[in-house]
């Protein structure tokens, strides 16, 4: 050790740099949108060219009310969040609770959708390219909604329990951050599926 | 109480060889030490290194002469899938990563890596999948009784990987085995970002940081960008094979020219991956053993970040002979060219920082002056492809062959053995042998030249890429012996390079702390550092710290702005 040379340690200034959370999630977020636009370029490009039925046109309906409630549940996590910080914790549990229900009522409406498109249209992925390029987009988003649905149950477990402090408002900002980064991604898979592909 | 002691001590003596070769064992397994990882990284990516080499030499055995019947052709189709997968995903990403997650942390002051346990959990998903790969040898048959290994080439173009044209399992060990590849990637990628944006010691500006670390950085950045369509285009492949999806079906109409597009966004930047931080390495070496502070470092960073954004636009020069009309052609020949321009910047800083500096031959010098040549002539041949016209002539021969090996080889192989001469007396404390290591360059670059220069030839002759043998007639007979018998050469070298590894670990010169008298963070802790690296954080004031330390009198920081 005496050898090896002294560095100096004194501090000037004051050395202030980014949450490692934050620009770890959002490393992630750029991550999993290039895996998105891949998947959204495969819709685009196989638009209209499946060489059998059902097309989009015939078999897809809006789904207005489950993107109202993921659009939402991006406000009460945001209002959940500020709820930490200020040391509310009964209401963070409330907003949190809320945010739960919301991406509950997407999913359902999903597995509603697909229901009826399989039993009700007969398309499936294997039916024609509108079936590949379509379960496949909305699924994967849909599987994004699940993992961010367990994490926000996790969390409201921990804050039924007590266990959420204001010490956390740091992570939850993160998990935050990526559940907003799934409503984003739905406002892409909404106009590109349901509105402009239609 | 004078006879208890001894005793005391034998007994502490014998329970510790006994728990030896666990404990250690148990702690390489669960560290979550950057510079274990680190070293894990490297050596995994070594021992694959030797299995893709041997793989070559099985291929250049078989093509040493006309008519030969070494392997056969379904080996064959195998080996070269193999060496290709092997060689990018589970060598090249690797070994890269191993530097970066030994060298960034201690370049820029801090103790770890921002997420120690998703390096960890990167690492061993990556090694994973290089298993997962090789084991389809064993277990690729299946019940099919249809080929073991993935025998598809490495960018596995559809429809020959449709269940149809590749029944068995054999594809899907290479899909999913590039899967995890890919998932580990992101993971390390991440974390280098973060580290470098979150964990830099006071004083440590952006514009101080070492250019590895820059490097290191847009390097990472990339892979965000171009692993993840890999990883999506994997995902599609899997749901085609395993549900009857029809991404890459032809006869549901879907397209084939789709996945040649998906594989080449990923695989083209992909190169600038594995050549960033070749760049790095000599960004770090070449001013030391220069004894001169590298010359354009804000013009070295400006490049760096110009290669990467237009790396993002060149990749369809892959698919020049698929046929993409005159704007398609157009469009990605400008832009191929165009990456030739900060990379021809890189070459002219590097050229300045060794002009009137006193330059030390040291072997990490030698393959980084190796480098620099080899790399300026696969740039030129680069040049040469990117015209779509001669693509069209010469496009999937030898030629191309020769151009990426000279790259790949040439240029990144080159200074990763320099890499290795310059930090493995901080990885290990001891100095590698400088004798057999100048066997090894010479050796090596005999080899390389004799393999990689006469490959061009056959290339410009005809002979296409990927045949398992050729016709005596043709006139490629000789020039294949000639690039057959520069493998000899190079696995020699390396031979002696992996022993010259183990030997210099027991036996090799004590290295001190900064045997080098450089003037970067990582030379001013022990050889190897300690398990937190800096017993006390450092604190920098311009971008070579220790040359500051070293001449109080005329620090750098007056200089820098």
């Amino acid at each position: 050790m005496s050898e090896t040379a002294a560095m100096t340690h004194t501090t000037t200034e004051e050395w202030k740099l980014p949450s490692r959370g934050v620009v770890g999630m959002a490393c992630l977020i750029v991550a999993e949108a290039a895996i998105f636009i891949i998947f959204v370029v495969a819709y685009v490009y196989y638009l209209g060219k499946s060489i059998s039925g059902p097309k989009p046109h015939d078999v897809l309906e809006l789904p207005v009310i489950s993107t109202v409630c993921l659009l939402s549940s991006s406000i009460t996590v945001h209002f959940a969040g500020s709820a930490l910080h200020s040391g509310k914790r009964g209401l963070c549990s409330i907003w949190l609770a809320l945010t739960v229900l919301l991406g509950g009522i997407f999913l359902a409406g999903t597995a509603q959708e697909w229901y009826q498109l399989i039993y009700r249209d007969g398309l499936t992925i294997q039916t024609n390219l509108f079936g590949t390029t379509f379960y496949s987009l909305v699924g994967l988003h849909a599987s994004h909604v699940i993992v961010g649905l367990l994490m926000l149950s996790l969390a409201l477990i921990f804050s039924l329990r007590g266990q959420l402090t204001a010490r956390h408002s740091e992570r939850l900002e993160v998990l935050s951050l990526y559940w907003h980064f799934v409503d984003a991604v739905w406002v892409v898979v909404f106009l590109v599926v349901y509105v402009f592909g239609r | 109480m004078a006879t208890q002691t001894p005793i005391a001590m034998t007994t502490d003596q014998a329970a510790k060889t006994h728990r030896l070769f666990f404990d250690v064992l148990h702690d390489w397994l669960t560290t979550v030490d950057h510079k274990k990882i680190g070293i894990m990284y490297i050596a995994y990516a070594l021992f694959f290194l030797v299995v893709g080499g041997f793989e070559a030499l099985l291929m250049r055995i078989q093509l040493a002469i006309p008519n030969n019947t070494f392997v056969s052709p379904q080996a064959f189709n195998r080996l070269f899938t193999m060496h290709g997968s092997t060689m990018v995903f589970f060598v090249g990403m690797p070994i890269l990563f191993g530097f970066g997650n030994y060298l960034v942390p201690l370049m820029i002051g801090a103790r770890d890596m921002a997420f120690p346990r998703l390096n960890a959990f990167s690492f061993w998903i990556s090694a994973f999948g290089g298993i997962l790969l090789y084991f389809s040898y064993l277990g690729g048959d299946g019940l099919y009784g249809a080929g073991s290994a993935p025998d598809v080439g490495w960018f596995a173009y559809a429809p020959l990987t449709a269940r149809v044209f590749s029944p068995g399992h054999s594809t899907d060990y290479w899909t999913l085995a590039l899967l995890l590849s890919g998932i580990g990637s992101i993971g390390t990628a991440l974390n280098i970002v973060t580290t470098t944006i979150c964990m830099r010691c006071p004083g440590m500006k952006l514009n101080r940081m070492p250019l590895l670390v820059w490097l290191y950085l847009v390097t990472s950045a990339m892979v965000f960008v171009a692993v993840s369509p890999l990883t999506a285009a994997q995902i599609m492949l899997m749901l085609d094979r395993y549900l009857g999806a029809h991404f890459f079906d032809t006869q549901a109409g879907g397209s084939a020219v789709l996945w040649m597009h998906f594989f080449w966004i990923f695989g083209h930047p992909e190169v600038y991956i594995l050549v960033l931080p070749a760049f790095a390495f000599a960004n770090e070496i070449i001013p030391v053993f220069s004894r001169k502070a590298v010359f354009g470092y804000p013009a070295m960073v400006a490049a760096t970040i110009g290669i990467g954004f237009i790396s993002l636009s060149v990749w369809a020069h892959h698919m020049f002979t698929v046929g993409l009309g005159a704007y398609g052609n157009t469009f990605f020949t400008f832009a191929t060219m165009i990456i030739a321009v900060p990379t021809g910047i890189k070459i002219f800083n590097w050229l300045a920082t060794l002009w009137g500096g006193k330059i030390q031959f040291t072997v990490a010098m030698m393959f980084s002056v190796g480098f620099l040549f080899q790399f300026l002539i696969a740039g030129l041949t680069g040049i040469m492809l990117s015209a779509s016209p001669f693509d069209w002539q010469l496009g999937n021969s030898y030629f191309v062959v020769a151009h990426f090996h000279y790259v790949l080889v040439g240029a990144i192989l080159f200074m990763i053995f320099a890499a290795f001469y310059y930090w493995y007396p901080k990885m290990s404390g001891r100095m590698l042998s400088e004798k057999m290591g100048k066997w090894h360059f010479w050796l090596f670059l005999i080899g390389f030249h004799l393999t990689f220069d006469f490959m061009h030839i056959p290339g410009i002759l005809g002979m296409p890429r990927r045949v398992y043998t050729y016709e005596a007639d043709r006139g490629w007979a000789i020039w294949n012996m000639i690039v057959s018998s520069g493998a000899i050469f190079q696995a020699a070298a390396s031979l002696l390079f992996v022993y010259n590894l183990i030997w210099s670990y027991f036996k090799g010169k004590v290295a001190g702390p900064d045997p080098w008298d450089a003037w970067t963070l990582e030379w001013s802790t022990t050889s190897p550092p300690p398990a937190y690296n800096f017993a006390v954080t450092p604190t920098v004031e311009s971008r070579r710290p220790l040359w500051d330390l070293k001449h109080p009198e005329d620090p750098d920081s007056n200089y820098e702005m």
